[in-house]
């Protein structure tokens, strides 16, 4: 199943020679509003500046991090204030649970020409979304770092693990590890690798009754605390923009960060010199010796509102297909992400998420009721991180304010 | 007044209280006692660029109908109120039994999310306020008696932080203090610990927001006090001074009785504004620390899945949890008032 990520890119090198015609951006014409909300990295804003150069009306994107906080609920007016919501596969569930997206069948039909088939989100035998790239946590290093203290890229987290402790007893850096584990999304996101690596299912199957409290719930939280005492002792506040920071700040030997952030690390005008020529990617990496990578395999997509006219729904459609352009991979936008898009090549930065895809990392769970897992994941464990509870009891509390936020949203009795 | 010109008079002010105050108010005590109806569940198969699997989704068009026909959701009556996110009766209940001694019960209490806020709430609101009123009575005094030249440029100086956005002035703080940021480092250098983390221990997480909601809200009570201090009867002072009354005499047995009816109206405003605390614990990122109900509200209303009926539940209890606080001060008010008009 995963294999065919690896396909599509293979087939896009292939595409490059054979580029199809598509509409050129100057010829993108629109006759309605176009107004896209969306997260807020470098490719999300490739995507929103090729939407904008469409002519004929005006085109308005709101890039936040924030996004998930105002997408439903500014799509659930009618006529609604966004046109279009750039999500992944976490987030469309939220849009899909309050039904503000429309099937996107006859606009494919009509303007999609170029669209590949797994760029087609198909949910119940409808279109709900255009994917438009693929992505995946995984390891970066500094290899001058790792090659000082004498260790090889980890492959596991054990070998992080050991691996910090030598950099650290070597003196060449107080915290070498990084990661985005700011209590909330973030933190919860760590745990959802960690326990998929270990092996573990999130539900008892079939129902929405929550099951994490278990030895590998267990294992998974002693892991996470493990790899936080290497960690600047804020960690509970950076999110993936503080780390980032303190990656190019030449701060971090280690992390596990999203494929997306890679390009700015590597920037020379936005990092260091010596991190610049020093950053390195490498694969996921497993844990508790599982095979399954400790990473969770994600697409970025956009959708049309349902709450708005046809015309305007059309002109979405029109200028979000020229956002993803295939003649607008040039090699500003080239590296800035897996494109699912025709004539993508995949260049350095790239190779941890294609890595994933082929070590056969399971994609996030779009399941209507993992959000509110995920919410309190974010803000139980933390007790746990700063050391005031144990792991079962983090555990038994997680599965508490999950159940009594799937009984209020009718997911359970 | 008759009583039909003062109907008039007050019909615009009534209007808007009860469509800005008490509409709303209405609004979410309805939604508390309603939740989302259960969710019709279908297994579907679904595609996305790493393949096809079956997965469960929510049944749209079961669920529409079932939407249509009692548009507010499913009645649950207190149920919200009962449940883990709020007051947690029955868990309450259960640590109550299972706890051998007090110190027990009071740590798995601040387990609970809405114990664990309101202890930083109350502690916020009742270290603060008083702190804020003395800050700025001190500030008001001292500037109070500046060269009249001087006056001006330190009134504007000392209203600096109220009048920087509570998220902005958060968030310049928040990157300041930071390990690595300028009074992090100095700390660190003072303290001479190098792990010193403002942003990793709940305690100094704590004292870090307290600092600011008083650099913040001291300005407020400076300007009003020092507009108080403009109307102080000059032969009391005077009388007081002939008298052989010291400095502190005068402003205790004279300021402070002079400016009472302005200290009651400022701890009444900051007791609610404080209570309410939420703009610091997202600036500073301090939510893995310190949480409020107002921070509760915002997160429900934020995550992927959103929680309405919780938020509108945790909104009342502020409601409640305001008027509590507010209810000492109020019947001193109202007697206060009785007593003037028995005069």
């Amino acid at each position: 199943m995963i294999k065919n990520i690896m396909r599509l890119v293979v087939a896009s090198a292939i595409a490059v020679f054979a580029a199809p015609i598509f509409a050129d951006g100057h010829g993108c014409k629109i006759s309605a509003r176009v107004s896209i909300v969306g997260n807020e990295f470098p490719a999300i804003h490739a995507v929103a500046d090729g939407a904008k150069v469409c002519k004929g009306s005006e085109v308005k994107a709101n890039l936040t991090a924030d996004h998930q906080k105002i997408n439903v609920a500014g799509m659930s007016g009618n006529p609604a204030e966004y046109t279009s919501a750039i999500i992944a596969n976490s987030s469309i569930v939220a849009l899909m649970n309050n039904d503000v997206i429309r099937p996107l069948d006859d606009l494919v039909a009509k303007h999609g020409k170029g669209l590949k088939k797994n760029q087609l989100i198909t949910i119940n035998g409808k279109v709900m979304a255009v994917a438009f790239m693929a992505n995946a946590q995984h390891l970066v290093y500094r290899s001058d770092i790792l090659e000082k203290a004498g260790i090889s890229a980890p492959k596991t987290y054990e070998e992080m693990l050991a691996g910090a402790k030598i950099i650290k007893d070597k003196g060449l850096m107080d915290y070498p590890l990084g990661g985005a584990y700011k209590a909330g999304w973030n933190l919860a996101q760590e745990f959802t690798n960690m326990y998929i690596g270990h092996g573990g299912e999130f539900f008892k199957s079939g129902s929405a009754e929550v099951s994490i409290n278990n030895a590998k719930g267990v294992a998974t939280l002693e892991m996470l605390k493990a790899l936080s005492a290497y960690m600047n002792p804020d960690f509970l506040t950076h999110d993936s923009n503080a780390t980032s920071a303190e990656w190019k700040a030449g701060n971090v030997a280690m992390m596990n960060m999203w494929g997306s952030r890679m390009g700015p690390l590597m920037d020379p005008e936005q990092s260091t010199p010596t991190v610049v020529k020093t950053t390195t990617l490498g694969d996921p990496m497993t844990v508790g010796g599982g095979s399954t990578p400790a990473t969770t395999l994600w697409w970025d997509g956009w959708t049309v509102a349902k709450n708005i006219s046809d015309a305007e729904a059309e002109a979405t459609f029109i200028a979000m297909m020229n956002g993803i352009n295939p003649k607008r991979l040039d090699d500003k936008m080239m590296p800035l992400a897996v494109w699912l898009i025709e004539g993508f090549k995949p260049g350095p930065a790239n190779v941890g998420v294609a890595a994933a895809a082929r070590m056969n990392a399971i994609p996030y769970p779009m399941l209507p009721y993992q959000g509110l897992l995920h919410s309190a994941l974010g803000s139980e464990i933390v007790d746990f991180m700063q050391g005031k509870e144990d792991a079962a009891t983090a555990l038994a509390d997680v599965e508490a304010a999950y159940t009594a936020a799937a009984k209020e949203k009718g997911f359970l009795n | 007044m008759k009583h039909k010109t003062f109907f008039w008079f007050f019909l615009p002010t009534a209007s808007a209280m009860l469509l800005f105050i008490a509409l709303p108010i209405f609004s979410i005590v309805i939604q508390s006692l309603f939740t989302p109806h259960d969710a019709v569940i279908i297994v579907t198969e679904n595609c996305d660029p790493f393949g096809c699997k079956q997965e469960t989704t929510i049944d749209q068009e079961a669920t529409r109908d079932l939407r249509k026909s009692e548009p507010l959701g499913k009645f649950v009556g207190l149920e919200i109120y009962k449940d883990r996110g709020h007051l947690a009766i029955n868990e309450v209940k259960e640590i109550w039994i299972e706890s051998n001694n007090f110190t027990e019960f009071k740590k798995n209490i601040g387990n609970l999310p809405f114990y664990r806020a309101m202890a930083f709430t109350l502690t916020f609101t009742f270290t603060v306020t008083p702190l804020m009123l003395v800050f700025g009575f001190i500030i008001a005094l001292a500037v109070n008696s500046l060269h009249h030249n001087l006056k001006g440029l330190t009134i504007f100086f000392s209203l600096l932080p109220m009048i920087v956005s509570p998220l902005i002035g958060s968030l310049v703080l928040f990157w300041m203090i930071d390990s690595r940021g300028i009074i992090g480092e100095a700390l660190q250098y003072v303290f001479e610990d190098p792990d010193l983390s403002l942003k990793a221990s709940t305690g100094l997480t704590w004292v870090m927001l307290i600092v600011y909601g008083v650099w913040h809200a001291a300005p407020f009570s400076f300007v009003v006090f020092y507009a108080g201090l403009q109307t102080l009867p000059m032969d009391t002072i005077e009388s007081a001074k002939i008298d052989g009354a010291s400095r502190l005499q005068q402003v205790w047995y004279v300021v402070i009785p002079h400016l009472m009816p302005l200290i009651t109206f400022v701890a009444l405003m900051q007791l609610m504004d404080n209570f309410r605390v939420f703009e610091p614990i997202v600036g500073f990122s301090a939510e893995a620390h310190a949480q409020s109900l107002s921070w509760f509200i915002f997160n429900d209303l934020g995550g992927e899945t959103r929680l309405l009926s919780s938020a509108a539940t945790s909104s009342v209890l502020t409601i409640i949890g305001v008027s509590i606080l507010l209810f000492p001060v109020l019947i001193r008010t109202w007697r206060d008032f009785n007593e003037k008009s028995a005069k």
